[in-house]
């Protein structure tokens, strides 16, 4: 099987490669391919190995990351210390992640980039004096040559050497930085209060139906939760929006900055994640309840409330977790939407805004901001993940 | 009921297949089985009431904007006068095809990956599913989005590169789905039986293992449509859809929405029809997922 | 019929029976309908007495027990009957003094220890427990038996292994923890269900030989259930046979193997293979009765049995004193001459 498999492997490989050769030119599906490859090669590691690249892959992030926060000093102090946490306590599991997630961020950057080059439409075509010379002026000036390949060196130079996302070709004089930063934070407020709020409640009504399957209140929270999963964000938020803010004026329509304005947008977007936690939840705790060492604890006459609590509570929670890495990353694509519907000014609407001006900056900026706040956050559910089960943490 | 055991003790069990036992359970689901009956009857209304009725969703009467339900206009009218009812079954029509067809897609890309990865195992598998991880890792409407983009702005009208864009986002999730089967039907006797018979990978592949994923394809495909019909939603809010399908009708609704006059009909029939049709989806395909594998339950 | 009181065998041992459990019966909910999976079942127990519970899957042996501790699955309920420990009736107790009973009086260990066991809990987290709701015992004291507790059942390394996980333990060290986990709060009762069957047999001869050792030392009653006849040979000095959900035999031991006076029971000797003898060991033909299919109006076993006659189809028979004295029951209208 296995010479079959790598026959068909190599077969796979050379079809990619002539697809890919014919979308974006034979220079460009070469490098995705080995950039693809390296990706793929972070399988085979040794454990030595292993630790050496994930530290340093540790250490090249975080001085990126803190470089263009807070310049230099700061980004090469940021690095030496991950370098030593990595090295010295972090497990192989985790280091593999590490150094996976460097290869797969230049990677989503440079197909992002083909991605940009290859819609049509560019960023100067729409500017009303657009002779050559003017345009390979303009060109020259925000470092957007022609070709795509070109655009990724001159980025992604950028960003390591000066520590700079680059000027936003539509937004006069700002760089992305200036744009991202105050929206940042926003985001990263909102999404994380959505996820919360997803996650308390959910479990909440998840482990109540789970405790007592097939009866009125199960039904009944199933029921509302599907019901959360089955409409588009927008539609509740519009309806949450009319009925509380217009009809009842309990609350302001939209925009940012007082706490009464955080409450719809981050309900909004919690309600399809926690409809989804609730019945993961659900499903859980049923599963756990079934368990042979629930019947032991009772027959060690334990009280209920004490089974559900020290035996069955992780069993029931588990799955949740697992979610939780998708759930971020969801939560972060509805921002876009919900952002948009309650003019919340987040990392969303730079986004979307970008992609529709053909900002390839911005784009790119974002883009790289989401990816690395998904695949951080991934990581740290697998921690959690291993922390709650020990069968887990011992196999690594 | 009183019976001797000599009665019972040699009543065999009838023989039951998977598929019938699975069927059954399905039927005992009443929630399933009016979700399926409620979804068959809103795609038939939206796909055979139009042309019955000679309904115009295109032709706008600007004397007559934002008219309320009457027994002329069933769902009033917008905000260019064109008669709602017929916009919200032309708009029933995209999207549920979009929802086909992109799961078709999402189905066939899938389903395919994942049961090579699965059937090969060893590097194959390692390296189909590092490239699966890596698409993962991308939230998915960015990519949606960025795919949308390489298709021109004029041609944002045309449903085939959304259907194409949606369906390329599901199939993660589906080859993931279907290759954990495979791996775990690989091992079992009666594959290597067919291999012993000579079969070669392809048959086996095709004959064998895949009738035995079907269960599981169906029922994350039919949980699939409704995240397909719910994503393009959100592009046509966000500007980026199809020209007309019920996604793209709610976002006009809340775009209209002003503190004076609420006109409700726009917002509530396209909403309460997708939350219908996704609602009895999701039903069963949970039904189906509790027959296939009643554990879950 | 088959509420007539029992006749109460003499306890082969000295002292009042512990347990005395009549004419208990059990039902519960299952896929198609209500399963009756215990039906009038009486015995006795008394301390320092190995009492050997023998039947094929679906007998109605764990469900017994279950029965017994209150733990039936599925809406289980206890029909009729009484289940005296120490002259108190746990049958209709209310939930909360049930509860104290349960590893406080009377504990089970059940069959497979790797599910048994909460993996995500540490032994001496999942030890601890029980000594400190039922001896009202502080952390480190409770930690203090457990330790001594896993050492006298010979678990190596006792100390360290309060911190381990279970899965991090083999088969035969997780049963020994599943043991001592039962007899830290000092019961006077034991169930075992089927402690050794998911264990190599090496392994299965020690924890018997534990099992016998604690015994004698605490003169524990202890409920052996099983279906492995060599371990009720070996260690038990009574033996109940079930059969849908009935009691139909109970005898000595050693009685038991030498003259067994049920069909059933004689059947199952007679399918055990044997080395002295040449000719091949029968199978019951048939399957036991469902019990989800109503009350029986003749003999269960009478479909598969070799000297059923037409007395046997006239009513489910009474579970009687085989031979006056002899501390033995049966349920079979057959009488004793007639079998071989």
């Amino acid at each position: 099987m296995t010479r079959r498999g790598s026959l068909l492997g190599l077969a796979l490989a050379l079809g990619a490669l002539v697809g890919l050769g014919v979308a974006v030119g034979v220079l460009s599906a070469l490098a995705i391919l080995a950039g693809f490859a390296l990706l793929a090669g972070t399988a085979w590691l040794s454990p030595r190995a292993v630790r050496v690249s994930g530290a340093l892959s540790a250490a090249a992030l975080g001085f990126v990351v803190a470089r263009v926060g807070a310049g230099p000093g700061v980004g090469l102090l940021v690095a030496l210390v991950l370098f030593f946490v990595a090295w010295r306590t972090a497990s192989p599991a985790v280091l593999r992640r590490v150094t996976f997630l460097l290869p797969s961020l230049v990677l989503l950057a440079f197909v992002t980039t083909l991605l940009m080059y290859h819609a049509p439409g560019n960023p100067f075509a729409r500017e009303r004096a657009a002779t050559p010379q003017i345009e390979a002026a303009l060109r020259a000036h925000f470092g957007v040559p022609q070709s795509a390949g070109e655009f990724f060196g001159i980025y992604m130079r950028r960003l390591i050497v000066d520590g700079s996302l680059g000027p936003s070709i539509k937004v006069q004089g700002r760089t992305v930085e200036s744009l991202l930063a105050p929206a940042l934070p926003i985001s990263v407020t909102l999404g994380l209060l959505a996820l919360c709020l997803a996650t308390s409640v959910g479990l909440l009504l998840g482990i109540r139906a789970g405790l007592k399957p097939r009866s009125f209140s199960d039904y009944a929270s199933m029921g509302i939760s599907l019901i959360g999963l089955s409409l588009p964000s927008f539609v509740i938020g519009a309806a949450l929006s009319i009925v509380f803010a217009l009809k009842l004026g309990w609350l302001p329509v939209a925009g940012w900055g007082s706490y009464r304005q955080l409450v719809m947008p981050a309900i909004t977007l919690a309600l399809p994640y926690m409809a989804y936690v609730a019945r993961l939840a659900r499903g859980g705790t049923i599963e756990v309840m079934q368990q042979d060492f629930i019947r032991t604890a009772r027959a060690k006459g334990v009280p209920e409330t004490a089974i559900v609590l020290r035996h069955a509570l992780k069993g029931a929670i588990l799955p949740v977790v697992s979610y939780l890495g998708p759930a971020a990353a969801g939560i972060m694509t509805g921002s876009f939407v919900v952002e948009t519907l309650f003019s919340v000014p987040g990392m969303g609407q730079w986004f979307v805004k970008g992609a529709i001006n053909r900002d390839y900056s911005l784009v790119l900026g974002t883009a790289l901001v989401y990816a690395s706040l998904v695949t951080v956050f991934n990581l740290l559910v697998d921690l959690a993940y291993a922390w709650l089960d020990p069968r887990v943490r011992s196999e690594r | 009921m009183t019976e001797s055991p000599a009665s019972t003790a040699g009543r065999g069990v009838r023989g039951q297949s998977p598929t019938l036992r699975a069927w059954r359970r399905l039927r005992k689901n009443h929630f399933a089985v009016v979700g399926a009956a409620l979804v068959a009857l809103v795609a038939l209304a939206c796909f055979t009431l139009p042309a019955l009725l000679g309904l115009d969703p295109l032709t706008t009467h600007p004397a007559a904007r934002h008219l309320p339900p009457s027994a002329a206009h069933l769902f009033g009218t917008d905000s260019l006068g064109r008669d709602y009812f017929a916009r919200v079954l032309a708009g029933g029509q995209t999207s549920l095809l979009v929802g086909l067809v992109a799961t078709v897609t999402c189905v066939v890309v899938g389903v395919l990956y994942g049961a090579i990865a699965g059937y090969y195992g060893g590097r194959v598998d390692e390296v189909m599913m590092r490239l699966v991880d890596f698409l993962y890792g991308i939230p998915y409407m960015f990519l949606v989005i960025l795919i949308m983009l390489l298709f021109s702005e004029s041609a944002r009208g045309d449903p085939v590169p959304v259907f194409v864009a949606l369906g390329l986002v599901q199939w993660l999730t589906m080859a993931r789905v279907v290759r954990g089967q495979v791996l775990s039907l690989r091992e079992r006797e009666f594959v290597l039986a067919a291999r012993l018979l000579g079969a070669g990978d392809l048959r086996v592949i095709v004959r064998h293992l895949v009738p035995n994923v079907l269960a599981v394809v169906m029922v994350y495909a039919t949980l699939t449509v409704p995240t397909v019909i719910i994503l393009e939603s959100f592009l046509s809010f966000l500007g980026l859809g199809l020209k007309l399908s019920w996604g793209q009708l709610v976002s006009e609704a809340v775009a209209v929405v002003n503190p004076l006059t609420f006109y409700w009909w726009l917002l509530l029939f396209p909403s309460g029809l997708l939350a219908l049709t996704l609602l009895s989806l999701n039903y069963l395909g949970d039904g189906l997922r509790d027959a296939v594998d009643p554990k879950s339950r | 019929m088959s509420d007539q009181a029992p006749v109460e065998p003499k306890s082969s041992r000295t002292g009042e029976p512990l347990l005395d459990v009549r004419n208990l019966t059990a039902e519960f909910e299952g896929e198609d309908g209500t399963v009756r999976a215990v039906e009038d079942v009486s015995f006795t127990l008394a301390p320092g007495e190995m009492l050997g519970i023998v039947g094929e899957s679906g007998s109605g042996k764990s469900a017994t027990s279950l029965a017994i501790l209150g733990l039936l699955p599925g809406r289980g309920r206890i029909v009729r009957g009484s289940v005296k420990l120490a002259g108190v009736d746990l049958v209709g107790l209310p939930p909360d003094r049930l509860r104290a009973m349960r590893g406080g009086r009377i504990a089970m260990v059940f069959q497979d220890p790797m599910t048994s066991l909460n993996p995500y809990l540490t032994v001496g987290e999942q030890l601890r427990e029980g000594a400190m709701l039922h001896l009202a015992l502080g952390r480190s004291e409770a930690d203090e038996r457990s330790r001594a507790l896993l050492e006298r059942v010979r678990l190596p390394d006792a100390k360290e292994r309060l911190r381990s996980y279970p899965h991090e333990l083999s088969g035969g060290m997780r049963q020994r923890v599943m043991i001592a986990m039962a007899l830290l709060a000092n019961p006077e009762v034991l169930i075992a269900d089927e402690p050794t069957t998911a264990l190599d047999v090496t392994i299965q001869a020690q924890i018997l030989d534990l099992l016998l050792e604690l015994k004698e030392e605490r003169g524990l009653a202890v409920m052996l259930i099983t279906h492995d006849l060599g371990i009720v040979h070996r260690v038990c000095d009574r033996a109940l046979v079930f059969y849908a959900g009935r009691v139909v035999e109970s005898a000595p031991t050693s009685e038991l193997f030498r003259r067994p006076l049920h069909p059933y029971t004689a059947a199952l000797l007679g399918s055990l293979p044997r080395i002295d003898q040449r000719q091949r060991p029968l199978a019951i033909p048939g399957m036991p009765p469902r019990l989800d299919r109503g009350p029986f109006t003749a003999c269960t076993f009478a479909p598969r049995c070799r000297h059923v006659h037409d007395a046997c189809l006239r009513g489910d028979p009474p579970l009687v004193e085989a031979e006056a004295g002899a501390a033995r029951l049966r349920r079979c209208v057959l009488p004793t001459s007639q079998l071989p």
